[in-house]
């Protein structure tokens, strides 16, 4: 039951994969008109309209090009670079660590202010925490990032004087701190709420009750049975923000001046380097789709009846 | 409720700046006054000015107007879109469900911006058109999915059943039966999606990506940023008018929702 759930699991993600590689080649032939007028405007010159022609093969035939770009995405190569002519991959390989650290201290600090607060909120509702709970939710959604980032900038780096400046330190964890916050915010507002209703809903089913009616105290039963069974709609949600936590490291990168995934996307946007913007889309919806992959395969582990359903 | 009726207010303020704002803009926002480059909030110019000595009430002005502009255009074709594909797929179920459920699920891999990114890279100069393209073509996933499943459920309902029996052909049951009972969510979806592709907008221009003949929020944004250490105001008025602008419309969706919708 559960390997033929796993084998059809993993058939639609290579499915999607191929759909997506598909897309993005398909991204650049679906522009009206002739894409190297669209790409580089009427005014460039004929070098560097024969370069991008050469380089996007669009002079062989379709399905040519279709296949040239297959076999860049099967080789790992992922094309070459316009601007730096190298290998968009290793590009990509140069920059992946800062973005990685970037992102996974975010989901740090966004699981580390929902899961207390959404517990609290959940356990005493009508508290304080169940307030500030509810604060964090609405206000975390509606300050944007780029506004976010600017503004501890203001209050931490240039007040205070607690952290280092965008640009000085960008390595080092001090300069870590803000960028995560920044990135993590939004996310956290959508765990905390997700966090209260999953456990408050654990809380009030037959299972805490039971619990409660066998003695324990509500402590144990919190523990014990509610999040046991609260965990899994949380990591659901904050799996599928894994995206937004990408994109987001766009934004992040540009403001507190890190290198990393979202900096070479936006060098490759204004140069109009086609294919570093393609590896980049493709590795990010890549890892987008394994992480939703291995999530649904964990689940299986974690909770059997999702085998069946 | 009071902080529901004051995410109403907001959108209200809103509507009314993006409607009327260029006419009672005190200045032309593309006007230069090199003299008064970056001034803090005075009597001639109540939220100070900007690069140029450009009056930011005025660029705050007409930034709601292109933001309502891209707002108006993207929600209106994602939930138009959205709404009929879902509600076909969920209507039709069977092999029209897997084909626009694959489609969905496609375009959902592609995360956020960077979707929206690529497809303005394939433009020389993005204007206003290429940012709507960029942000309708990821956009309308969001309204077929609700409807996906609102349609499901209505095809199960007595009254859909009883219109069948009655030998109501499928666009029939479709048009007027399905998609008026889906008109609730998708309002409720499309108030707080308001919000979202405002975001989303200011966001591109931020990062210097919209179009660059218009006077945008995000971009403002961008500006002040630049000069933060020195002139803080120009970020904070920027940031806020975004903030608030987001915030009420989320704020008047989770409204809509109880009143329209309180089951969900």
């Amino acid at each position: 039951m559960r390997t033929r759930y796993i084998a059809g699991r993993l058939a639609r993600a290579l499915l999607t994969v191929a759909g997506v590689v598909t897309l993005v080649f398909l991204m650049v032939r679906m522009v009206p008109g002739d894409p190297v007028d669209a790409i580089l405007g009427e005014q460039a010159s004929e070098e560097a309209r024969a370069e991008l022609r050469e380089r996007l093969h669009l002079d062989a035939p379709f399905l040519v090009q279709y296949a040239r770009f297959v076999g860049d995405v099967l080789d790992g190569s992922l094309g070459t670079s316009f601007r730096h002519e190298r290998e968009v991959s290793s590009l990509i390989g140069e920059v992946a660590l800062p973005t990685l650290a970037l992102a996974l201290s975010a989901l740090v600090v966004a699981f580390g202010l929902a899961l207390p607060l959404g517990i609290l909120a959940a356990s005493r509702r009508g508290s304080g925490w169940d307030r500030g709970a509810s604060f964090v939710a609405v206000m975390g959604l509606a300050i944007p990032n780029i506004w976010l980032g600017p503004l501890l900038i203001l209050a931490f780096a240039v007040q205070l004087r607690w952290l280092p400046l965008p640009g000085d330190d960008a390595m080092g964890w001090r300069g870590l701190v803000l960028p995560a916050i920044t990135l993590g915010t939004a996310l956290a507002a959508i765990l905390t709420r997700q966090t209260r209703g999953a456990t408050a809903e654990a809380l009030a089913r037959p299972f805490s009750l039971a619990a409660r009616a066998r003695g324990l105290s509500e402590r144990a039963v919190l523990v014990r049975h509610a999040l046991r069974n609260a965990w899994l709609p949380v990591m659901t949600v904050g799996a599928a923000q894994l995206g937004a936590l990408l994109s987001g490291a766009v934004v992040v990168e540009k403001i507190f001046e890190r290198p990393g995934l979202g900096a070479l996307f936006l060098e490759a946007f204004f140069a109009r380097d086609i294919p570093v913007v393609q590896g980049v889309v493709l590795v990010v919806a890549f890892t987008y789709v394994t992480v939703n992959l291995l999530l649904d395969v964990l689940y299986t582990v974690a909770d059997p009846r999702v085998r069946l359903s | 409720m009071r902080g529901v009726s004051f995410g109403v207010v907001l959108v209200v303020v809103f509507v009314l700046m993006a409607c009327v704002g260029p006419w009672v803009a005190p200045q032309d926002p593309f006007a230069l006054d090199l003299w008064h480059q970056f001034e803090p909030p005075t009597d001639a110019h109540w939220l100070g000015t900007g690069d140029n000595g450009v009056d930011l009430l005025s660029a705050v002005l007409f930034g709601a107007r292109l933001a309502g502009i891209v707002a108006f255009w993207v929600v209106g074709i994602c939930a138009l879109v959205g709404t009929v594909l879902g509600a076909w797929a969920g209507f039709r179920g069977g092999r029209t469900d897997q084909v626009i459920g694959g489609l969905m699920d496609l375009v959902q891999s592609f995360p956020g911006i960077v979707l929206n990114v690529a497809i303005l890279a394939l433009v020389a100069e993005p204007g206003l058109i290429h940012l709507i393209v960029a942000l309708a073509v990821p956009g309308w996933v969001l309204y077929a999915r609700l409807a996906r499943a609102e349609a499901l459920a209505l095809r199960q309902s007595d009254f859909v059943m009883a219109a069948t029996a009655l030998g109501a052909t499928d666009s029939a049951l479709l048009f007027r039966h399905v998609l008026p009972n889906l008109i609730g969510p998708i309002v409720v979806q499309a108030t707080s999606g308001v919000g979202g592709v405002i975001l989303a907008e200011a966001t591109l221009s931020f990062l210097g990506l919209g179009p660059g003949t218009a006077v945008s929020w995000g971009a403002l944004l961008d500006q002040g940023s630049g000069v933060l250490l020195r002139f803080p105001h120009v970020a904070l008025v920027a940031g806020a008018a975004i903030a608030m602008t987001v915030l009420g419309f989320n704020l008047a969706g989770d409204w809509l929702r109880d009143r329209l919708a309180p089951e969900s």
